[in-house]
């Protein structure tokens, strides 16, 4: 179903460019979410370039963003696949541009309006439903926030792709163990260990390091399949640029020029 | 009603293998059980949790279905109001949400139960439309209609058991558009819903009086036909919108705004539900007799 092989070189250099684009498109308006978009980046990047088949508009797989404020890298992934254009993401949030800060249902290669938490996860359901229902073999990717987990209806959803054996889901929580206010562990604490949650409710589960994108290939590729597959990610919110990981004013702030030249520095020397 | 729906339901989706039901934990009583023992992959029972059903439901049409939600009226409008909001009217996707048992038609289970501000609520979102049918042959137009179309989300507004058929010889049922159920030239009642018969009762002893009484279903409430209003309000003298919905944001709210709107000269009168919640645990005729709407009293105020 997946591609026989991952060049984990190529997935490196891909995503030192996506996080580039992201800041450079920050220093023109100010784009928020960056340290949101930056912990799974290697997630999204791996989704499309080598879990997909046929990613951009004519593949039968499906990727559905539930953790929306994440989307700048989904966007920037979607314009390297000629589905968003240039002019589109340079538009990004001014009055004559069609992408926001969430995702909205519509846009080329959008699968679902997201923003509001907790909604992802259900419409992924359905969409799953749907594919074995018309006897089609896609598959339905989803990235959640590891805050999303806090969210009722994340676990309404949880119950029924396990309970309804939706083998066609792979789902990844972003778990770089931020949200607004502080350290998701700390609002939550048993919450954790997460996996082991997924676990008990009929998920296979893997947990996996989130930047290395070897590894998020290796935890779809063999899983067994015989039920919906949750990979935990340990991320870092802010990843590649050091003054922004694990800070939680990258959820918000764009870099200055002076940050951004030293971020575009750092990601250099990732490079 | 909830039989006629679920057999329209289970019609249509032997016609159409896109038709899909969620469901939240609906009692055998919902007779729903042909449709899930003969299309077991096309029907979901997500239990007790709305939000899912929902988002389900959004997910089904986002991959080209036509599925429906169902379950009693607060829990599949109120409680996952935002997933109405967002999931289906935002992405404008062709979803039938069903309020089953909607006004006080649970007179005695409290007013947890009472679905007394739904039009409103379903009203104010872009994109929704907005049905209650009268009776249990408007039911079947309204589901088929509901299963058939590709324009948005729709609420549909459905009794529980019992209902009288009250359309046999009206004019046909049209989506959008007001339906006499009886013409005249004096008194002219618009109403909608379950209630419907209680007006045929008012209409009734209106014309044995010897007044000429129009009687109307407004099924669509949204979009609500205004150029039928319009003509209401301009050919009766008289015109008394009866419905068992809160004062706010439904058929009696929106008729007094066309009705200034085109500078009506007609007498005009409402009766709604009460903007309370009422403690009574009697039938729904008691209920609705609570909150002011029963015969005898429309008749007094109107006579």
């Amino acid at each position: 179903m997946t591609q026989a092989s991952f060049d984990a070189r190529a997935a490196r250099t891909r995503c030192q460019r996506y996080r580039r684009r992201i800041l450079d498109i920050s220093q023109r308006v100010s784009a928020l979410h960056i340290g949101g978009a930056f912990s799974c980046t290697e997630i999204v990047d791996a989704i499309y370039n080598a879990l997909m088949r046929k990613p951009g508009l004519s593949s039968p797989d499906t990727f559905l963003m539930s953790k929306g404020h994440g989307c700048m890298i989904q966007y920037v992934v979607l314009e390297e696949l000629g589905v968003l254009s240039r002019a589109d993401l340079d538009a990004y949030c001014t009055p004559h541009g069609r992408l926001g800060v969430h995702p909205d249902y519509g846009n080329p290669g959008i699968e679902a309006s997201t923003g509001s938490l907790g909604h992802g996860l259900s419409m992924v359901v359905g969409m799953a439903l749907a594919e074995r229902g018309k006897r089609r073999d896609g598959m339905i990717y989803t990235v959640l926030s590891d805050g999303e987990t806090q969210e009722g209806s994340t676990w309404e959803a949880v119950l029924m792709a396990s309970s309804l054996k939706l083998t066609n889901i792979v789902a990844f929580i972003d778990n770089n163990d931020f949200q607004s206010l502080g350290r998701t562990s700390e609002t939550h604490p048993s919450l954790y260990p997460l996996t082991a949650k997924f676990d008990a409710f009929g998920w296979e589960t893997a947990e996996i390091d989130g930047h290395d994108s070897a590894a998020i290939f290796r935890a779809v590729s063999l899983r067994k399949g015989d039920r919906p597959l949750m990979v935990v990610a340990r991320t870092t919110k802010g990843k590649g640029v050091s003054y922004m990981e694990n800070a939680p004013i990258w959820h918000y702030r764009a870099p200055n020029k002076d940050e951004y030249a030293q971020a575009i520095r750092e990601l250099e020397t990732q490079a | 009603m909830r039989n006629t729906f679920s057999e329209t339901l289970y019609a249509e989706a032997t016609a159409n293998p896109d038709v899909y039901i969620v469901v939240a934990d609906i009692s055998p009583a919902g007779s729903m059980g042909k449709f899930s023992s003969e299309y077991p992959e096309r029907f979901v029972n997500v239990g007790v949790a709305e939000q899912s059903m929902i988002g389900i439901a959004a997910g089904l049409a986002l991959k080209g279905c036509q599925p429906f939600a169902y379950t009693i009226a607060t829990f599949s409008l109120y409680r996952p109001f935002e997933m109405i909001r967002d999931d289906l009217c935002y992405q404008n996707l062709p979803v039938t949400v069903v309020g089953m048992g909607a006004g006080v038609i649970y007179s005695t289970l409290g007013g947890t139960h009472h679905t007394q501000e739904d039009i409103a609520i379903a009203s104010a979102l872009p994109n929704m439309q907005v049905l209650a049918p009268c009776d249990p042959l408007e039911c079947i137009e309204a589901t088929r209609w509901c299963a058939q179309q590709k324009n948005g989300p729709v609420y549909l507004r459905i009794g529980k058991a019992g209902e009288p058929v009250l359309t046999a010889n009206a004019e046909p049922w049209q989506f959008g558009k007001l339906r006499y159920l009886r013409r005249g030239s004096d008194v002219c009642i618009l109403t909608y819903g379950v209630i419907t018969a209680m007006a045929v009762e008012i209409a009734d002893k209106l014309a044995a009086q010897g007044r000429s009484v129009s009687l109307v279903s407004a099924h669509t409430l949204k979009p609500l036909d205004r150029d039928g209003v319009t003509a209401s309000l301009q050919q009766h003298r008289h015109v008394v919108v009866i419905e068992e919905h809160a004062p706010q944001g439904g058929l009696a709210s929106q008729v007094k705004q066309i009705a200034w709107d085109v500078r009506a000269t007609c007498r005009l009168d409402t009766f709604t539900l009460q903007d309370a919640f009422i403690h009574n645990y009697g039938s729904t005729s008691d209920l609705l007799a609570a909150h002011g709407l029963s015969p005898e009293r429309i008749l007094a105020k109107i006579g």
